[in-house]
């Protein structure tokens, strides 16, 4: 699998990523090179093969529906970096 | 006093003949002293010395944890309240935690001292510390080698013994490389052993934490304190913590020692093959079997980590987005300006690539081919290893196909920097427990030997490396230049 | 051309939780805005979830009173993407393996009953607020809501009018309110809906092009954003155009629906299995202990109305609309020992109206069933006609006294004794020659005239019936 300038470029605004006009080419190159890594995946047969998402085969732990919390707001919009009247402020938002 | 180890100055504590202040100053000092190792990221000196004196007033009362008045160290990775957490990354540069990590929480609780926070990889993702937004670490043995990655700054520092422990974690090697290629011991703790609770994640279905000291019997006192079962923590497994010291001791005789063929083949340096060999060989002295085993799959684990890994990063790193914490770029043209231009200067270039190739593996149309096909590769890696543990109580081989290489060596060729973890991806692809003891020198750069155990059996790999310990002392060795 | 509607509906209900879906921080609304968004909903670094256990008891719930199969395994997934309202920039929700599978739905539209399929059922969190008041050009994000659990309930396209989705969706929220696992405050946004919409030539059988109304928090709006956004599509077909699949908005305002351009952008949400979670087994035996919790449903319950109380199917229904009504019609039918029909015409009847009146829920009615009972039973043994008794509860209604103190203190009491009712009406008709006479030359009509003075001079207190029995035997023909 080859990667394009352009597709780079589209895989990173999906990811809303920065990534500077020079750069792109080189990025295509490494994340081509990357895909042809991961395409040795395909030499094996999978079909008979359940997909593992967790090393351990544990089930999911509940906890109890209690407020444990309390409001922390002063401490955690202290490393916001633009907050007013307890809100974050972003730029506009237009739906 | 540099030299000594946890469990010596843990003694020397207890028994009074120093003070936590001393340790702390002294530490604190060659910390300084080699300020261009640049292990650290953040030292916190003034609140070292006030828990180091709280730490005395405790020991003066007797009866303390085992900790008490320890100087260690965290990686960066872990939050620390009121303590800048970067994660190695400029993204982060401006974050201090508002919590702790419950593994910081538990170091704590034992008493141990905070000198401060380690260099690492950015975000963990590399093999050489060299994505660093902080710089890249050298290598205590060799000032223009790589100390491995992504826990460098905690394997330099407590091989050039500037501190006598350090957590690290773990997520395709990053204990086990860098301990290897800077001659310290190393442990990766079964998944769900260690908290991940406040420990930045990377790929969260491969991180785990785990200690890096010089002694095994060292990183069975790190791993007491830092193991448990942690509610927050929804992959925590709630089974006991058995004393980690207590069975050090016991014979190795009859031990089956299982090397898989897989490890040895052409691609590991001949030398390398042959510190390995000499390791296996004290086994063999002190009564252990040794069993030919194989792992069929394990040439997979590279591509498929390579697929999970990104994947799991792509969307955990989505939350550095400049909204609520981290860095926000200047004048945001608009909302999407605001993440673009956030994200885009925050990240390095490694970090950058992984998001981007977990991004396109998980869009439409791909997701079965690379994301669901990797969960299987996993399985059947996972597979190989269960097999083989059956037949076998530990398997061995090498950590990393060489030792440390040049500074820049690799930076010029991802793929190339990432083929080098084909020795300890396979095992966080499983979750099981794994251990790097220093195993000898090859040009006087440090070789790891490694140690692998079945589920939890952590105290099982504790005791065959500290065997090993007690009759060789590569693990002894302090590099020249921090003597 | 004969167009023919489909709708399916997606709709959202916020689980009653007292903690979030992930974290311990409340869900309480209405805070200060950011006083009830914790770490984790905050999404800072290194932060995890942990299931609320209530949240999953609650999706099965649901599940067993729409029929559905309760999944035995089911797995949390991210659905990625990126706004300022989402903190963690992915939302862990369900794609693969939903708690709630397949069940259904039966709805009444014009006395008919249809069945709506729900696809499934699945767990999420839902996403913070943005405010758009000027804070200088910028917005304000408020996560409070961030981690408050919803059940998001996907039907199938199983709806041809603006006027069955609105019965659907009535249905849905009888239902959650009923297995108090939702509050049902459309205001406050614990349960809206997102309506997918298409035409299609009644003849044909695939479906048009669908568009997704979002977000619409009324079931008056449903019904208006439905049959505007029909009439927009047919309009636009038979002009010669085509449908855009695309997420559009309803504007209650102008009463119009209009593209979002700004949902659009980025759909692929590349959702998988979230790591930080593990896979929910459910167990037969949660299942069964859940099954044992659940009530009589709506159903059920009206159907046995009709049978029990011998009501007719809109007053059954009216009462089964909510337990609570239920409840009190229930226990106002046992207190009083009065007839259920009776006892019906007064909860449908003047208590609704009363509550109506003040805005109020039936659980806040100041006239409790207990003090109604009393009333009733004063109307049964014939202390008060109906009429004075409706005199009587405006009285309870308005203070906390007992139906007999107010009876007694207004002299309500029935004129029961023949002998006083007699000299009354011997005043009448003495009083009334020209009445009497008219008749008793056969005007019928004037009966009612004589019953009447009767009633007046007596202020409301004679007995009807004894009133009836001595004009008929003093007016004899």
């Amino acid at each position: 699998m080859t990667l394009t300038a352009d597709d780079v470029n589209k895989i990173a605004y999906l990811a809303r990523l920065g990534i500077d006009a020079q750069d792109t080419e080189s990025y295509a190159r490494d994340l081509s090179g990357m895909l042809e890594l991961v395409a040795q995946m395909s030499t094996i047969d999978t079909d008979n093969v359940a997909p593992m998402a967790h090393p351990l085969d544990q089930a999911q732990r509940l906890r109890p529906d209690q407020v444990t919390e309390t409001c922390q707001r002063e401490v955690f919009q202290a490393i916001a970096p633009q907050v007013e009247a307890g809100l974050f402020l972003v730029p506009k938002v237009i739906e | 006093m540099y030299t000594k180890t946890i469990a010596q100055l843990a003694k020397g504590l207890q028994a009074g003949e120093y003070s936590s202040l001393e340790l702390t100053q002294s530490y604190l000092a060659r910390i300084k002293q080699h300020h261009s190792l640049n292990s650290f990221i953040t030292v916190t000196e003034d609140l070292a010395i006030a828990s180091a004196k709280q730490a005395d007033a405790m020991l003066a009362t007797g009866n303390v944890p085992l900790l008490t008045g320890v100087p260690i160290a965290h990686k960066d990775i872990f939050c620390t309240q009121g303590i800048k957490t970067s994660c190695g990354s400029k993204m982060l540069d401006n974050f201090i935690a508002p919590y702790n990590a419950t593994v910081v929480e538990k170091f704590n609780a034992a008493g141990a001292v905070t000198l401060g926070k380690l260099n690492m990889d950015e975000f963990a993702m590399g093999s050489s510390n060299e994505t660093s937004f902080y710089g890249n670490v050298q290598n205590p043995w060799a000032a223009n080698t790589v100390p491995g990655g992504s826990s460098g700054g905690s394997a330099a520092a407590v091989a050039a013994r500037l501190i006598p422990g350090a957590t690290g974690t773990d997520t395709g090697g990053s204990i086990r490389q860098p301990a290897a290629l800077c001659g310290i011991t190393g442990l990766k703790a079964t998944y769900g052993r260690v908290s991940r609770y406040g420990m930045i994640a990377y790929a969260s279905s491969l991180d785990q934490g785990g200690p890096m000291t010089q002694t095994a019997e060292d990183a069975a006192l790190m791993l007491q304190a830092m193991a448990g079962f942690d509610p927050k923590d929804s992959t925590s497994v709630d089974c006991e913590v058995p004393d980690y010291s207590t069975g050090l001791n016991n014979s190795l005789v009859g031990l089956k020692i299982g090397l898989p063929k897989e490890f040895f083949d052409a691609a590991l340096n001949s030398d390398m093959a042959a510190s390995i060999e000499a390791a296996v060989n004290e086994y063999k002295k002190m009564g252990a079997e040794i069993i030919e085993v194989s792992m069929p799959n394990l040439k997979l684990a590279i591509p498929a980590y390579y697929v999970i890994a990104p994947a799991e990063c792509s969307a955990n790193l989505s939350r550095m987005d400049g909204v609520r914490f981290g860095h926000r770029c200047a004048n945001p043209a608009n909302l999407n300006d605001l993440y673009i231009r956030s994200r885009g200067e925050g990240f390095g270039a490694e970090v950058k690539r992984r998001i981007l190739v977990g991004t396109y593996a998980l869009s439409e149309g791909y997701y079965d081919a690379y994301y669901i096909k990797a969960q299987k590769i996993r399985r059947l890696i996972s597979d190989d290893f269960k097999q083989a543990l059956e037949q076998v109580d530990v398997i061995m081989g090498p950590v990393s196909p060489t030792p440390a290489f040049g500074i820049g060596e690799k930076t010029s060729d991802p793929i190339e920097m990432y083929l080098a973890d084909i020795y300890t991806i396979a095992i966080n692809m499983a979750g099981l427990p794994a251990m790097s003891i220093p195993a000898g020198f090859i040009d006087n750069k440090p070789v790891g030997l490694q140690i692998i155990g079945n589920y939890f059996a952590e105290a099982k790999l504790l005791n065959v490396a500290h065997q090993y310990q007690q009759i060789t002392d590569w693990h002894q060795q302090t590099p020249t230049s921090f003597e | 051309m004969q167009w023919e509607t489909v709708i399916g509906l997606e709709i959202h209900a916020q689980l009653a939780t007292k903690s979030k879906i992930f974290s311990g921080a409340s869900t309480a609304y209405g805070a200060e805005p950011n006083t009830q968004a914790c770490a984790v909903d905050l999404g800072l670094p290194g932060v995890l979830p942990v299931l609320n256990q209530q949240v999953l008891r609650m999706a099965v719930k649901f599940g067993l009173a729409i029929d559905a199969e309760i999944a035995a395994y089911s797995v949390f997934a991210r659905k990625n993407y990126f706004y300022p309202d989402l903190p963690k920039g992915y939302q862990i929700s369900q794609m693969d393996d939903p708690i709630v599978g397949i069940g259904h739905m039966d709805i009444e539209v014009n006395g008919e009953t249809r069945r709506v399929g729900v696809t499934r059922a699945h767990l999420e969190e839902d996403a913070g607020k943005s405010l758009h008041e000027d804070f200088h050009g910028l917005t304000g994000i408020d996560l409070n809501r961030a981690g408050t659990p919803l059940l998001e309930i996907v039907s199938e396209p199983d709806m041809r009018s603006a006027k069955e989705a609105v019965a659907y969706m009535r249905k849905i929220h009888e239902l959650v309110q009923y297995l108090d696992i939702c509050d049902g405050n459309m205001q406050e946004g614990s349960f809206r809906c997102d309506a997918n919409v298409s035409v299609r030539p009644v003849v044909q059988e695939e479906y048009g092009t669908r568009t997704e109304l979002k977000n619409i928090n009324s079931f008056k709006f449903v019904e208006k954003a439905i049959n505007i956004e029909v009439e927009r599509q047919i309009d636009i077909i038979e002009a010669g155009g085509r449908i855009v699949q695309e997420t559009r908005l309803y504007d209650a305002d102008k009463n119009e629906t209009r593209s979002m351009r700004s949902k659009e952008e980025a759909n692929d949400y590349r959702y998988f299995p979230d790591p930080d979670l593990l896979p929910v087994y459910i167990s037969d035996e949660l299942r069964s202990e859940v099954k044992a919790e659940l009530p009589e449903l709506p159903q059920l319950k009206r159907a046995r109305f009709i049978a029990d109380y011998k009501l007719d199917a809109e007053t059954a229904g009216i009462l089964s609309s909510s337990k609570e009504l239920a409840n009190y019609f229930e226990s106002l039918v046992k207190e009083s020992a009065c007839d259920a029909k009776i006892c019906s015409n007064w909860v449908t009847g003047d208590l609704i109206a009363a509550l109506n009146r003040q805005g109020l829920q039936i659980d806040q009615s100041p006239v409790s069933y207990q003090r109604l009972a009393r009333l009733l039973q004063r109307i049964a043994d014939n202390t008060i006609s109906g009429k004075i008794a409706k005199q009587v509860f405006e009285a309870m209604w308005s203070s906390e006294d007992s139906a007999d103190s107010i009876i007694e203190a207004q002299g309500l009491k029935q004129i029961t004794d023949s002998g006083a009712i007699e000299a009354l009406i011997d005043q009448i008709i003495a009083d009334n020659p020209g009445q009497v006479e008219q008749y008793l030359s056969g005007k019928d009509k004037v009966f009612g005239f004589f019953v009447g003075q009767t009633m007046k001079a007596s202020q409301g207190k004679a007995n009807p019936g004894e009133v009836n029995k001595v004009l008929k035997s003093k007016l004899k023909r």
